[in-house]
């Protein structure tokens, strides 16, 4: 593959409720700043890919309305609805094409809208929206069936929580950094069993945008690249009652061609920090196992034991993940800033020492129905 | 950083999209709800080429792509096994009924994929692996709620 690289990136911070700012002045913010980051000019960029949803902006053709404030003037632009690693994969795809340079942008404000209306709107019209599904009780059906079929505890699950939100603490721009408990968790008010509100992420507003280039773009921008060692992306049925719910064969598939692109053979050995769309607490060791960093079942145990903690020899989340904030879209395009800024070295008070190689996963559809992989690296 | 709310008003909007759609259930969907609605019956289709039996019904085999068409229809259930299930908590107006309920994913009798309902009530019994039985409502229109709730089996 030829090589491309993540040069420049920004993003708000994650707040309940953005009143201060419309989601067009949110695009412009970080478009604006991306730009600064990797010290280019819009003339350095060839193609616009906005990431937006219709229902979250309660705007039809949600993408046409930010244009202006991507800088798209006179330029391709284009849009995915979905997670804002897809919006990044697609933007990867135009550079391979040829071109020089994409900025990527997302956006979203859950506080404007009704996220469970929106959610219970992703399901099938006719079999399964009016038993009332939405996110959070379609995630609790998975966790009930990952818990179960590994006798993974809601303590383990718990502990992720609190790793998580602890994490936040270092990272100024997270939604909740939180110093919690196993307990306050585990006594937090139950909203699906066995989902508790502090097993759940925030619904967040924000945004995040960030440039991939080619190798001339690379040595033009003032900031470190993280090369794009591989990315793939997988998908799996729609319907919850097709899927194998605590096995994510998708995560697996993109996983394993994400891995092979980037010559990777041993993940848990060459992995050095890992960023995962973690919705739910149950989520972060249910994709870890997928991503192969450890076996089926042995999710639960990886935070008691350390090894996915700021200290760990495997550290994930290190930003707080999406437990400590979930601008919807944003949060997995939010990962893979993450994962560059570690490359980079410049995370500030979370990053991890010495990081080579990066991983970032998003994941769109309920109960990870999708997945897209990035691994990146220094060089 | 000076806040531009200090010099004025920072206003909001509200506003609502009201949008009525009219979805075309069509030939799979419908055989599927009319059987429930007037036969109280769950009907299956069996991919020709896999074997796999689906609950609903579909047109076409997801893994195989073969087109499964009207030739291999079957009844399901009424009974089946709960292989995933949550009790809710959190009520929103969208859900059928009031909390607390629980959806579950139902393995019916005779099927090869999960089904996903609601139970109404019998928690304390409620577990992975417990049996359980469609309960048809009184009133039915060819909806998936003309299945009222599974009831546990003891």
């Amino acid at each position: 593959m030829e090589k491309i690289a993540i040069v420049g990136a920004a993003q708000t911070k994650y707040e309940s409720r953005k009143a201060d700012q419309t989601f067009y002045d949110m695009v412009f913010d970080v478009t604006t700043a991306a730009l600064e980051d990797a010290g280019l000019t819009l003339a350095d960029i060839d193609n616009i890919i906005t990431v937006s949803n219709d229902f979250l902006d309660g705007r039809t053709i949600s993408s046409m309305a930010v244009g202006e404030a991507a800088g798209a003037h006179d330029k391709n632009i284009s849009t995915v609805e979905g997670d804002g690693t897809f919006g990044a994969f697609y933007g990867a795809m135009r550079v391979l094409g040829g071109f020089r340079s994409t900025l990527v942008v997302a956006h979203s404000k859950g506080s404007e809208g009704n996220p469970q209306f929106i959610s219970n709107a992703m399901f099938d019209p006719i079999y399964h929206r009016p038993l009332g599904l939405d996110t959070t009780s379609a995630a609790a059906l998975q966790a009930n069936a990952y818990l179960t079929r590994y006798g993974i505890t809601e303590e383990q699950c718990a502990q992720v929580a609190v790793k998580n939100h602890g994490n936040a603490r270092h990272n100024p721009l997270a939604h909740q950094p939180l110093e919690i408990s196993v307990e306050e968790v585990l006594r937090s008010p139950k909203v699906a069993d066995p989902l508790k509100l502090l097993d759940c992420s925030p619904v967040s507003d924000g945004a995040a945008a960030l440039i991939i280039g080619n190798e001339e773009i690379a040595r033009k921008a003032k900031t470190k690249p993280a090369w794009v060692k591989g990315v793939a992306h997988c998908a799996e049925e729609y319907f919850l009652g097709d899927r194998d719910l605590a096995n994510p064969k998708a995560l697996r598939d993109a996983a394993k061609r994400a891995y092979q692109m980037a010559g990777i053979r041993d993940p848990r050995r060459e992995i050095d920090v890992a960023e995962v769309y973690d919705a739910f607490s149950y989520m972060e060791p249910l994709w870890l196992e997928g991503l192969g960093l450890c076996d089926p079942g042995q999710g639960g145990q990886l935070t008691e034991s350390g090894l996915t903690a700021m200290n760990g020899a495997l550290p994930v989340n290190p930003s707080g993940g999406v437990l400590s904030a979930h601008a919807l879209l944003v949060a997995g395009l939010a990962r893979l800033i993450e994962a560059s800024l570690q490359i980079r070295g410049e995370a500030g008070a979370h990053q991890i020492p010495g990081v080579k190689t990066a991983l970032a996963h998003g994941t769109h559809g309920p109960c990870g129905q999708s997945h897209c992989i990035w691994i990146l690296g220094e060089s | 950083m000076s806040d531009w709310r200090d010099e004025v008003e920072a206003l909001t909007l509200k506003g609502q999209i009201k949008m009525p759609y009219t979805w075309s259930v069509g030939e799979t969907g419908s055989r599927f709800l009319v059987a429930l609605r007037d036969e109280q019956k769950i009907l299956a289709n069996r991919c020709p080429l896999c074997g796999t039996v689906y609950v609903p019904p579909r047109k076409n085999c997801g893994t195989c792509f073969a087109d499964i068409g009207t030739d291999d229809w079957l009844e399901v259930g009424p009974e089946g096994v709960v292989t995933a299930f949550t009790i809710i908590h959190q009520a929103h107006p969208l859900q059928p009924l009031a909390t607390p309920f629980a959806y579950a994913i139902i393995q019916l009798d005779g099927a090869d994929v999960g089904f996903v309902h609601i139970l109404k009530d019998g928690w304390d019994r409620l577990k992975n692996g417990v049996r359980v039985r469609a309960k048809f409502g009184i009133e039915r229109n060819g909806r998936i709620l003309d299945i009222d709730g599974f009831e546990i089996l003891t």
